[in-house]
């Protein structure tokens, strides 16, 4: 048994020596609530904490069912009663909204499209095959990663207007998917790596062809991995900002943030209509909400591992 | 797939023997991608800040060479030193809050019941879910001068908020930017250091503390040289994440912020080269800024290098 001189105790969390007989009792009354009043406090903090980040989250969603008028008067409203949609409604015939939804929609599915087939191809020349210039490959992609987004849409917004590109899904989707395929070259490295050749190679002892063992062996055990990249760069696309105000500065050519924005600046223009700003929000971001519940713990625990494994 | 075979390093070693253009072949697409839409505007900024761009470059005179004239003039330029300075000071202390934060709620995480956890994850998700346009939206929504929820609830607890608006003084501005910033960004922290934190083995905790050590020795003893290559990580990634944030400060000044006091080098960038079309000025910034992410990863680069292996 080791005791460090001078360093607090602190018997609520340390577990219960064995004891005399005659005192047990006494500690087995004392101990296990002193525990947990500890653990009652800190579950309501964790509650308490929990209530004030989703706080903006709810207000958001009230709000979007509220009329400007209740929203604008008097104070706030922290319960939606009569709640409606009508502001989601003012939003879908405004005329802007679909429009914009479109541009988002084919971004979004050129660049996951993209990004999934060039990175699945990236990431089985890297983890199947050793080959001149692999490790700077590697080096590259990781790199690569570390560009300030910031600090190339100058050259980007140069470049895409000399190839009369600006406004563009093309263009946009292909600045996208450049951004997003390090990434998943990354990801999906792993989870190629994780299939082990030889289940191909018995099934091609099975007499299936190289291509029909991929197709039937492989590839259904990546398909995990393909999902969450391709969500991954579904996040991305949809989501980006930067690049989309710079690159894309006609009106017709808006994605959903980009809209976004307008509409607010728009609604600003005398005095905001806060319910309809807040459905527009709404809108752009529960698709995104929906697919990040989906694949978050995938995504994180693969960052994690890396880096614990590295 | 958790079988995981160590596949011998012969066997790709034979086939990249064989065919050795296959992995180049698969490579081709990505590399393609990447060289054309980043490789090229890297060289194109590089390429820009060398040059003198004005009025008439806007009517197609070709750019005049001055060497390292766009850097002295920057250099000389005590408006472009605020901006870095204001940079690096928002860099910090947002990626330190963010830290603090971040950890303390991974461990508040592993200390409460399962089910009080499960809350505090899912509105933590929320807040990570949230696209940064609609986050920002809302976060104006609640610092609405007049309407706001922010200012109702501190004029209730007394203090007089009435009218007040956050975004005119650059103090209380880079305040609630903070404020959205670490609201976004905790989660990720959060979620990071808790898968962290459950690989490190329950038995190793208990016999530390059989041998008397108490919660801050588990902590520093056992706890934190396991989860230090996360910690060292996460942290990298949110230094290089609040250096060039551009979103969030570009719609806190749409909705009422001095840019000129309020600029941090992304929209610094963004103001000189799309606002005055001073491309050169521009690029010299963001190649600035290139450089100096790419030297606070480097250690991390390195790092995971160092595993890749040859």
């Amino acid at each position: 048994m080791t005791t460090i001189p001078g360093a607090p105790t602190r018997p609520a969390t340390v577990a219960p020596s064995p004891a005399s007989t005659t005192r047990a009792p006494r500690r087995g009354r004392r101990r296990p609530p002193a525990r947990l009043l500890v653990r009652g406090a800190l579950s309501v903090l964790a509650l308490a904490t929990a209530a004030v980040w989703a706080f903006p989250v709810y207000w958001m969603l009230i709000s979007s069912l509220l009329p400007n008028v209740r929203l604008t008067s008097g104070s706030p409203v922290f319960w939606p009663t009569r709640a409606s949609l009508d502001n989601f409604t003012a939003v879908l015939e405004g005329g802007t909204f679909l429009p914009a939804l479109r541009m988002s929609l084919a971004v979004t599915f050129l660049t996951v499209g993209a990004a999934i087939v060039l990175a699945f191809l990236a990431a089985l020349a890297v983890s199947r095959y050793r080959f001149r210039g692999r490790r700077s490959f590697v080096f590259t992609v990781l790199i690569v990663q570390m560009l300030p987004a910031e600090g190339l849409f100058i050259a980007q917004y140069k470049l895409l207007g000399s190839a009369q590109l600006l406004n563009s899904v093309i263009g946009i989707s292909v600045l996208y998917a450049a951004a997003v395929v390090p990434f998943t070259i990354w990801m999906l490295r792993g989870f190629v790596a994780g299939v082990p050749v030889e289940l191909e190679e018995a099934a091609m002892v099975d007499g299936l062809s190289r291509t029909q063992a991929f197709l039937r062996i492989t590839l259904p055990l990546l398909a995990p991995g393909l999902i969450a990249s391709g969500v991954y760069a579904f996040l991305q696309a949809w989501n980006e900002f930067t690049l989309a105000l710079v690159v894309l500065p006609a009106e017709s050519a808006k994605t959903l943030p980009v809209w976004l924005r307008g509409f607010v600046q728009a609604s600003a223009s005398r005095e905001v209509d806060w319910g309809q700003v807040m459905a527009a929000s709404t809108l752009l971001a529960l698709p995104v909400i929906g697919f990040f519940l989906l694949v978050q713990g995938r995504m994180t625990s693969g960052l994690v591992s890396g880096a614990v494994k590295g | 797939m958790p079988r995981t075979l160590d596949h011998p390093p012969q066997a790709p070693a034979l086939r990249a023997r064989r065919r050795p253009r296959v992995p180049y072949a698969l490579l081709a697409p990505a590399v393609l991608l990447l060289l054309a839409a980043l490789a090229y505007p890297v060289g194109w900024q590089l390429f820009t800040s060398l040059h003198q761009f004005g009025l008439a470059q806007q009517f197609g005179a070709s750019a005049e060479f001055v060497g390292l004239g766009n850097y002295a003039r920057l250099v000389t330029d005590p408006g472009l030193w605020s901006v870095v300075l204001r940079s690096l000071a928002f860099c910090l202390v947002n990626a330190v809050v963010t830290m603090a934060i971040g950890v303390l709620l991974a461990l508040l995480m592993k200390a409460v019941p399962r089910a009080v956890a499960l809350v505090l994850q899912v509105s933590l998700l929320l807040a990570w879910a949230m696209p940064v346009v609609a986050a920002m939206t809302v976060w104006r929504w609640l610092f609405d001068y007049r309407r706001g929820v922010v200012n109702h609830l501190l004029t209730q607890l007394g203090f007089d908020f009435v009218g007040h608006s956050w975004l005119e003084q650059p103090l209380s501005f880079f305040f609630v930017a903070t404020v959205v910033i670490v609201w976004m960004s905790v989660p990720f922290v959060a979620f990071s250091v808790y898968a962290g934190l459950t690989q490190v083995p329950d038995e190793v905790l208990e016999a530390a503390q059989i041998d008397g050590a108490n919660a801050r020795q588990r902590f520093t003893g056992i706890i934190l040289p396991m989860v230090r290559p996360v910690l060292a990580l996460v942290l990298l990634l949110q230094v290089i994440w609040d250096l060039r944030v551009f979103a969030q400060i570009k719609l806190l000044q749409d909705a009422g912020g001095v840019p000129s006091e309020t600029n941090l080098l992304g929209t610094y960038i963004y103001q000189v080269g799309v606002g005055s079309g001073d491309f050169g000025a521009a690029s010299a910034v963001s190649v600035f800024v290139l450089a100096l992410t790419i030297t606070l990863s480097w250690p991390y680069v390195r790092t995971l290098l160092r595993e890749e292996g040859p």
